[in-house]
């Protein structure tokens, strides 16, 4: 994971996303993805769902797959961290086939020791939680969220796709 | 106010084909009624006040369908921005009681915090909700309930129960079952074209 990234272009994120068949991404914002807004505002297929806390995300995320929708959580590590009862109780024990796209705050694509503990802490949460995960944070690496989105559908488990710099 | 129980007996007398999610002492006391849960009944377990959250889902999935909400009051406590977030979405097909007993029966009774205090309707009306109300009689409940139903949505109604005062026995089980029974019977309903 010490690439040195060159862009990530929220239009092609979105994109893939359509490619996957993605119906709703339930959201709260984080510092890099303003672009990211734009992007699935723009896009008539995709319903944006707004949340003020990351922990009402993988309830609503559940009920969204119930009625037969493809939902997609857009979050930041530290909203990871914060949602973490609801991730056990729902993602985990409910074998919720879920994509979380986290924002990776924190994260050094130099390969550089991570300084904000949000990074530090990320990779090792979710190997904790046995969650598989894959960097995105190029152009690039976009047809990895199609393959962690088919990944948690055949697993029928949680997946996530750490993105590892701002959208553009 | 009221009995639980007998507070959802008017409920159930009006209820049809909704899918109901049930949280805490409410599923307890929902699980007590006479006739039971149905086939559309999920009880979600613990998950830190999530049942609006999960119902929220689903009334966003299927706009034909409408979803009731048993929430508690302390569970609610617990994820208070779902009322905002509720209300951004402005789902016309969902309706969420909260069963508000100003105690954590689950845990024992102990009064949630401002116990007595708290008016949920004036914080879903604060929220965006366009239709709150408070019911603390079961006779007002049973005159008021059908105007309540159809009252503009997404609605909140407060119900004034009696706490337990000590730990419920076990209600129906949270259950990975019933949420693959239900997105079943939801798969096989056709779904208008909008």
């Amino acid at each position: 994971m010490a690439e040195v990234a060159s862009s990530l272009r929220a239009e092609g994120v979105v994109d893939e996303l359509k490619k996957c068949g993605v119906t709703h991404v339930v959201w709260l914002p984080d510092t890099e993805s303003k672009y990211m807004y734009d992007a699935i505002q723009a896009e008539p297929g995709i319903t944006l769902v707004p949340i003020c806390r990351e922990g009402e995300g993988p309830a609503i995320c559940l009920g969204l797959l119930m009625g037969g929708k493809s939902p997609v959580l857009l979050i930041q590590n530290t909203g990871f961290f914060e949602s973490g009862d609801a991730i056990r109780g729902i993602c985990l024990d409910m074998d919720l086939p879920l994509l979380m796209m986290i924002g990776y705050r924190g994260y050094e694509p130099s390969g550089k020791p991570m300084i904000d503990s949000a990074g530090a802490f990320t990779e090792p949460m979710l190997k904790t939680w046995g969650i598989p995960y894959h960097l995105v944070d190029d152009d690039s690496h976009t047809p990895r969220i199609g393959q962690a989105f088919a990944e948690a559908r055949e697993k029928s488990h949680p997946v996530a796709v750490l993105i590892g710099r701002e959208y553009q | 106010m009221m009995d639980g129980i007998s507070a959802l007996r008017v409920l159930a007398s009006e209820r049809t084909d909704q899918v109901l999610i049930t949280h805490m002492t409410a599923n307890y006391d929902w699980s007590r009624l006479n006739p039971p849960a149905t086939e559309l009944d999920l009880h979600l377990g613990g998950a830190m006040g999530k049942a609006s959250s999960l119902g929220l889902g689903i009334a966003l999935a299927r706009p034909d369908v409408d979803v009731w909400v048993l929430d508690g009051d302390g569970s609610l406590l617990m994820n208070l921005g779902t009322l905002v977030t509720v209300a951004t979405s402005a789902p016309k097909n969902f309706i969420h009681f909260v069963y508000q007993n100003d105690a954590y029966d689950t845990t024992g009774g102990q009064p949630v915090p401002n116990a007595g205090h708290i008016d949920y309707p004036a914080m879903a009306k604060g929220a965006g909700y366009p239709s709150a109300f408070f019911v603390d009689n079961v006779e007002d409940f049973q005159n008021r309930i059908k105007a309540i139903l159809a009252a503009p949505r997404p609605t909140l109604v407060a119900l004034k129960v009696a706490s337990l005062g000590h730990r419920p026995p076990p209600g129906t089980p949270k259950g990975l079952d019933s949420m693959q029974r239900i997105t079943a019977l939801l798969a096989q309903r056709p779904e208008p074209r909008l």
